[in-house]
């Protein structure tokens, strides 16, 4: 026993001699100080790594028999899920994967929200979040193509084609970005491209980018405290304690239960009622036959809801072009939240009343907008995503006024708990 | 048990009501039960003779029917399968496509994954629901599929149902005729209340057809929980030791 333990630390000294080992282990775990007070807000970071990591493994077996191919993608998938061993249980894991990846990262980004994880110093941890987030949305977007179903033909039909609202260079942008005149096997070819190679390579190194930057500032904490102000006499934070084993071992166990409620949906409702699974994209991809209905996966309706909600042509522009417009600025204006917030206080333990009831308004607002791009408009919908998508821009254009108005508590000077 | 009673009474009661709504039709709940291994084996008898004369089902392939259900490989060649004699084929159909849209002017989708692109309930709903309308080229109609291109291929078990019409006025008045609900005509082998239940193991394959996994699915999910209720505790407690001096 004690000669294998011996031979384990020779191997990891003479590792350690040409590779930063010890030094990264120390740095980003066992002495990278956390504070001691995160509550179940602070769980979904982890996830979105764990849910990364599904997405790549299911990913990576599932490439091995998809075939980027008109003519046999879909049946390429069928395939996956009937003729190849665990097929089934892959392909499933990385559609629930996908969505389940938007839940955490909608978390995570609302965990931030309600205790100013954003704030100074942490905008540039927020920035590389958002770029995470578009990347994610990227990636999602020409994913959902590969199935190669009606849904996902006619999904990047309508999304790509919106580009061609831009006013001279629209067409051709679209044109560009499809490499073809329609939705074709050429579009999908490179989406294959980007979504399997690209993206993740992106998501990978921003995810690594995001985390560098997190333990440079540190973490921010419930009580949106500065654990590094108040330091022991062996210069550790008194209100900190080591990310592993202390909150490893409590990641896990959020870990497991995620992983619960994931096998939930992956063994008993992939398909989750449509949400997860349209059932228009179990018939093939036809060009000529035009669904219905064609709504986005839930997790891009909120910004459809917001496309879809402008419908006056003004100053010259069709409404198109400002549905295109308002969607975009729709996820851009999150980019700049760390600037528009002038709140003394991050927390939302200690801000006032105005702060609380603007970020309900918001919520509730954006739930709206995410119900209704499910849903086929009629006018009084268009007119709910109407005043839906002034509240939810009025949140962040107003956000400097209200933050300054808003009544804040005293900020204890410790962590709480 | 409620629930069943009560879903018993409508699918008894349903096929003569069509209450209308937008998307048409209400659809009938076709309430299958994938663990009743003979309705299956019924379900893929009755699917693989009378579907398959138009219909492909190109994903799934007659050897892994014949293990999902039980069913030995000998009967599988004698009894079903006639469109190919080699057991790890795909289900296909001996008509040519372009033969399939000269003869009904569209050529029969596939029916692999029928169940998951339109339900178990509008299939059943549909096959239930043929009835006599001589403006059709086939001679019958379908209110869950108006003008469909299919004959009524099961009217030898079912008979054929005559419609009822009844007057309606739109918003500005106009009258016009429209269906109001279909009613026994032409009885055919099976009595109502045997057809539907040929209809329901027929709807029944047709589900496990789409998605062959579901047989197994359920079961290595509650398995799959059990380990992670396991593992929960275990973790749970590690937690709870390690923490024990964060005060």
């Amino acid at each position: 026993m004690n000669a294998i333990v011996r031979q384990l630390t020779g191997l990891r000294d003479w590792v350690d001699d040409r590779f930063p080992l010890m030094k990264l282990w120390n740095e980003h775990l066992a002495q990278y100080y956390a504070p001691k007070n995160f509550n179940f807000w602070y769980y979904f970071g982890v996830l979105s790594l764990v849910v990364f990591v599904i997405q790549i493994l299911t990913g990576v077996w599932l490439v091995m028999n998809y075939k980027p191919d008109a003519a046999e993608a879909f049946a390429s998938v069928e395939y996956i899920m009937r003729d190849v061993e665990w097929g089934w249980l892959i392909r499933y894991m990385h559609s629930t994967g996908a969505s389940a990846f938007f839940v955490v990262v909608y978390l995570h980004m609302f965990r931030a929200l309600i205790y100013g994880s954003y704030q100074k110093p942490r905008e540039l941890l927020w920035i590389l979040g958002m770029l995470l987030y578009l990347s994610l949305m990227a990636e999602a977007f020409m994913g959902y193509l590969l199935p190669w179903g009606q849904m996902s033909f006619w999904g990047a039909q309508v999304i790509i084609s919106l580009f061609g609202a831009i006013p001279f260079v629209g067409e051709a942008l679209s044109t560009l970005i499809r490499g073809d005149y329609v939705v074709s096997d050429i579009t999908l070819n490179r989406f294959f491209s980007l979504h399997v190679i690209a993206l993740p390579f992106a998501i990978a190194g921003l995810v690594v980018l995001h985390i560098i930057a997190l333990h440079e500032v540190g973490s921010n904490n419930p009580d949106g405290v500065d654990i590094k102000k108040h330091k022991g006499p062996d210069g550790k934070p008194l209100d900190g304690i080591p990310f592993h084993p202390y909150y490893t071992v409590k990641d896990s166990v959020g870990i497991v239960v995620f992983l619960m409620l994931f096998s939930m949906v992956v063994f008993f409702a992939p398909e989750m009622g449509g949400y997860f699974l349209e059932a228009n994209n179990f018939i093939p991809a036809d060009p000529l036959k035009t669904p219905l209905h064609i709504a986005p996966v839930w997790y891009f309706t909120p910004f459809y809801s917001i496309l879809r909600a402008n419908t006056v042509n003004f100053l010259w522009l069709d409404a198109k072009l400002w549905g295109v417009v308002f969607m975009g600025l729709g996820v851009m204006v999150l980019f700049l939240l760390p600037w528009l917030d002038k709140s003394r206080v991050r927390s939302i333990r200690y801000r006032g009343k105005v702060y609380k009831t603007a970020l309900t308004i918001f919520v509730v607002s954006f739930l709206i907008l995410g119900y209704l791009g499910i849903l086929p408009p009629t006018p009084g919908r268009t007119l709910v995503a109407q005043i839906c998508t002034v509240l939810y821009f009025l949140f962040f254009l107003l956000m400097p006024i209200y933050t300054r108005l808003d009544k804040t508590l005293p900020v204890p000077d410790r962590v709480t708990h | 048990m409620r629930r069943l009673i009560l879903s018993l009474l409508i699918s008894l009661a349903a096929p003569f009501v069509l209450a209308s709504s937008a998307e048409g039709p209400k659809l009938l709940n076709a309430n299958v039960d994938l663990s009743d291994k003979t309705g299956l084996q019924n379900g893929a008898k009755l699917f693989l003779n009378y579907c398959v004369s138009c219909h492909s089902a190109s994903y799934m392939r007659y050897n892994r029917i014949a293990a999902d259900l039980g069913i030995p490989e000998d009967q599988l060649k004698a009894n079903l399968m006639f469109t190919t004699d080699k057991v790890g084929d795909p289900i296909k159909v001996a008509m040519r496509p372009e033969d399939a849209e000269q003869w009904f002017g569209i050529n029969p989708p596939d029916l692999s994954v029928t169940a998951r692109s339109r339900g178990a309930d509008w299939i059943y709903s549909y096959l239930l629901s043929f009835y006599a309308d001589p403006s059709r080229p086939t001679g019958v109609n379908n209110p869950y599929l108006p003008g469909a291109a299919m004959p009524h291929v099961l009217w030898e078990l079912q008979g054929i149902k005559k419609a009822v019409y009844h007057t309606v006025k739109d918003e500005a008045g106009h009258e016009s005729q429209a269906l109001s609900h279909l009613e026994p005509g032409t009885p055919g082998k099976l009595s109502e209340v045997d057809y539907q239940k040929e209809m329901r193991d027929l709807v029944a394959f047709m589900v496990y057809l789409g998605e062959p996994a579901k047989l197994v699915r359920y079961q290595l999910g509650v398995k799959v929980l059990l380990f992670l209720s396991i593992l929960l505790v275990a973790v749970y407690l590690m937690k709870r030791e390690f923490w024990k001096d964060v005060h």
